[in-house]
């Protein structure tokens, strides 16, 4: 393998991976705040659609943006009020979110387009462009090192250096502030958060709101970045692999990026390859397309190091009296 | 603690449930420039206007029974089988190698050898999450959810490298046979005299179906499995201390289940289409879990619930061919059915719950 064909699928792994980064961490934030969250991908599909559609309907990027997180917030809200308000099944809200989403994008999209359930193509001023990095073009020259700043870590858009960004972010928020411990203890043992004095309700309510807002970027960048317009079941299972992801990086931010890349890197691997030759084998493309599931349920089997959720993740929390 | 007549528990709950759900998706219908009213209508009459709308209904019932029943016996231990889906489309592949591979000398032996081949591959792709629930506590959920997506993957390398014939640009198998054509519904209720349009995919597999939800009551109710298995899902610590084996009631109820799951196949795949083709099972696992939550797990309660499911299918498409409203409509419908009747219950079930106090005070 050449190192330019390295440094091109190393790009398309940024590329493929900074959704799933991004729902992972939404991910994050509600689990470790002991709601389970299977509705990642209705969240992404409902801000992919809304982000698309204002953004061509208003050629501001930006709007679209807002819509889609604004759209991605709504269906949190209302998984907080299935499992957090009413205590309901949070696993069965998330199918339910999911369903939602799918149908709903299609309905409305249909309705305002007319295009089989998709957003017309989005033209330049409508879509986040790649950003060329200072000096990229002059260091272009530089042999190796010039190459991978320039084609590797200069030229995507503000959603994928946001994404990057948001991973010391979570960290920071989870590990060194009084909001994270609050938000970890709620997920681990909401009583004793409860006797402290701090509202559990209110505490995962923040924790679904971040949710909603990293899930909306998810999805505003599926569709505004990654792709010109919206489609009809664009997420194709991302929210599923995020939550792999999630699993695989056991709910940790750091691993969680080493995860989504990792699946990013496989994703780019078999749209590249139809079939990849390892010498004595060959190895099927719906083999690396399903090995992200395959690996998580090694993972969860706790064959190679155990998985342990956030201890009270999908208890609805009853106060005591 | 005032609990609710239960008459009001299994009826009246899930019936005020059902009735937001439709409201909402009314309101949807009209947000979408479309009248509900005229919508409900060509639903209506498309779906259970004609004995070719009833076949059709009775069709997509058939294969959403399935998947509820196996939903609904998971349930019943407390175990959310989201794999369904997974399941039915290996099932798939159980009907179309049983088909294929056997020369079968008469279509009822097909449909015996074919069934058991369904449960067989369901059940399979169930075994390995129950087994990893029960002896690694590996969440059974997002297992099953792996599964489905694994299964997809595998039943499209399958497919187009094995099943696919020489030649063919179509991701399917080949035909079946044509002794492996199962009698369709017309011919079956020919029988008795009753006149059904021949032009439908219904076939005798809603026997089957039926049979299904009798033996599941049994299963559920009057067999000592039954008992362990609803001890179990009421308190897994209080069934250990009856003797109750976790692993084994976990493996057992997941097995059932996927089992189930796969039977549908001998509706879709064998009845219907002939052949396998990829995506089997078009979401039908999904719909089950609805189907579950509305029959509130009961094998009665899933079958009125796949009818109505079945209804808004057939009617879905009719109202697809006749207005601008897509086939999704259905979609968004099911979701509020699962959203209403699953994870906000307790809203519509607190309300109830003080109105029956209310009654009961001014009763005294």
């Amino acid at each position: 393998m050449s190192f330019e064909t390295l440094i091109s699928i190393l790009d398309s792994t940024i590329r493929l991976g900074t959704p799933l980064l991004l729902a992972c961490l939404a991910g994050l934030f509600s689990e470790r705040s002991g709601i389970f969250d299977i509705g990642l991908e209705g969240k992404m599909l409902v801000a992919a659609f809304l982000s698309a559609a204002v953004a061509y309907l208003t050629h501001n990027a930006w709007l679209g943006l807002l819509a889609g997180i604004a759209g991605s917030l709504v269906f949190s809200m209302i998984h907080g009020l299935a499992s957090i308000t009413f205590r309901g099944n949070q696993l069965i809200s998330g199918v339910a979110i999911n369903m939602l989403a799918s149908g709903i994008t299609v309905l409305v999209g249909q309705n305002w387009f007319h295009l089989g359930g998709g957003t017309p193509a989005l033209s330049d001023s409508a879509r986040f462009n790649d950003i060329t990095l200072p000096l990229a073009k002059t260091l272009s020259g530089v042999p190796y090192l010039g190459r991978i700043y320039d084609q590797l870590i200069s030229g995507h858009s503000i959603l994928v250096y946001v994404a990057f960004l948001a991973v010391p972010a979570t960290w920071w928020v989870l590990f060194k502030t009084r909001f994270g411990l609050r938000l970890r203890a709620v997920g681990e043992n909401p009583s004793a958060v409860d006797t402290a004095g701090v509202s559990v309700v209110g505490l995962r309510y923040g924790a679904l709101v971040i949710t909603g807002i990293l899930c909306g970027l998810a999805g505003s960048y599926l569709s505004t970045s990654l792709a010109a317009g919206f489609g009809k079941e664009m997420t194709a299972g991302r929210g599923y692999i995020a939550l792999a992801a999630l699993i695989f990086a056991k709910w940790r931010p750091w691993q969680a990026l080493g995860a989504t890349m990792f699946f990013g890197f496989l994703a780019a691997l078999s749209i590249r390859y139809a079939t990849i030759d390892i010498g004595f084998l060959v190895i099927p493309s719906e083999f690396m397309d399903a090995l992200p599931y395959i690996l998580t349920v090694v993972i969860l089997a706790g064959f190679v190091g155990k998985a342990i959720p956030p201890r009270a993740g999908g208890e609805p929390y009853v106060k005591e009296r | 603690m005032d609990r609710l007549p239960k008459w009001a528990d299994a009826v009246l709950v899930p019936l005020i449930s059902i009735v937001i759900a439709f409201l909402l998706s009314a309101l949807v219908i009209l947000g979408i420039g479309e009248n509900p009213v005229n919508a409900l209508g060509i639903m209506i009459q498309g779906a259970l206007g004609s004995t070719y709308g009833w076949g059709y209904t009775l069709y997509y019932a058939t294969n959403f029974t399935f998947t509820g029943l196996a939903v609904a016996v998971a349930f019943h231990g407390s175990l959310f089988n989201i794999g369904g889906d997974g399941q039915a489309q290996l099932g798939g592949l159980g009907v179309a190698l049983a088909c294929l591979m056997i020369p079968w000398p008469n279509w009822w032996l097909a449909l015996l050898g074919a069934t058991a081949a369904s449960a067989l591959f369901g059940a399979a792709w169930a075994a390995i999450p129950a087994w990893l629930q029960a002896k690694r506590g590996s969440h059974i959920v997002i297992t099953t959810i792996m599964f489905n997506f694994i299964g997809s993957g595998l039943m499209l390398y399958v497919i187009k490298n094995f099943l696919k014939p020489v030649g063919s640009m179509d991701p399917a198998s080949a035909n079946f046979p044509k002794v492996t054509a199962l009698p369709n519904l017309s011919s079956v209720l020919g029988i008795f005299g009753i006149p059904f349009s021949k032009q439908t995919p219904a076939n005798i597999t809603l026997l089957i179906a039926l049979i299904a939800c009798v033996v599941v009551w049994l299963l559920i109710w009057h067999t000592r499995f039954g008992f362990a298995l609803r001890a179990f899902g009421k308190s897994e610590p209080a069934a250990r201390y009856a003797g109750i084996s976790p692993v084994k009631i976990t493996m057992a109820a997941m097995l059932i289940s996927g089992a189930l799951a796969g039977m549908m196949s001998i509706n879709n795949v064998m009845g219907e289409s002939g052949r396998l083709v990829l995506n089997s099972s078009e979401g039908a696992g999904f719909i089950g879990i609805a189907v579950a939550l509305m029959g509130r797990s009961h094998p009665l309660g899933v079958l009125l619930a796949a009818i109505l499911f079945g209804f808004l299918y057939q009617g879905g498409a009719e109202l697809a061919m006749w207005t601008t409203i897509p086939p999704q409509l259905i979609w968004v419908i099911q979701a509020l059915v699962i959203l209403f009747t699953g994870a906000l219950d307790n809203m519509v079930r607190m309300p109830v719950e003080a109105a029956f106090r209310k009654f009961g005070k001014r009763g005294n």
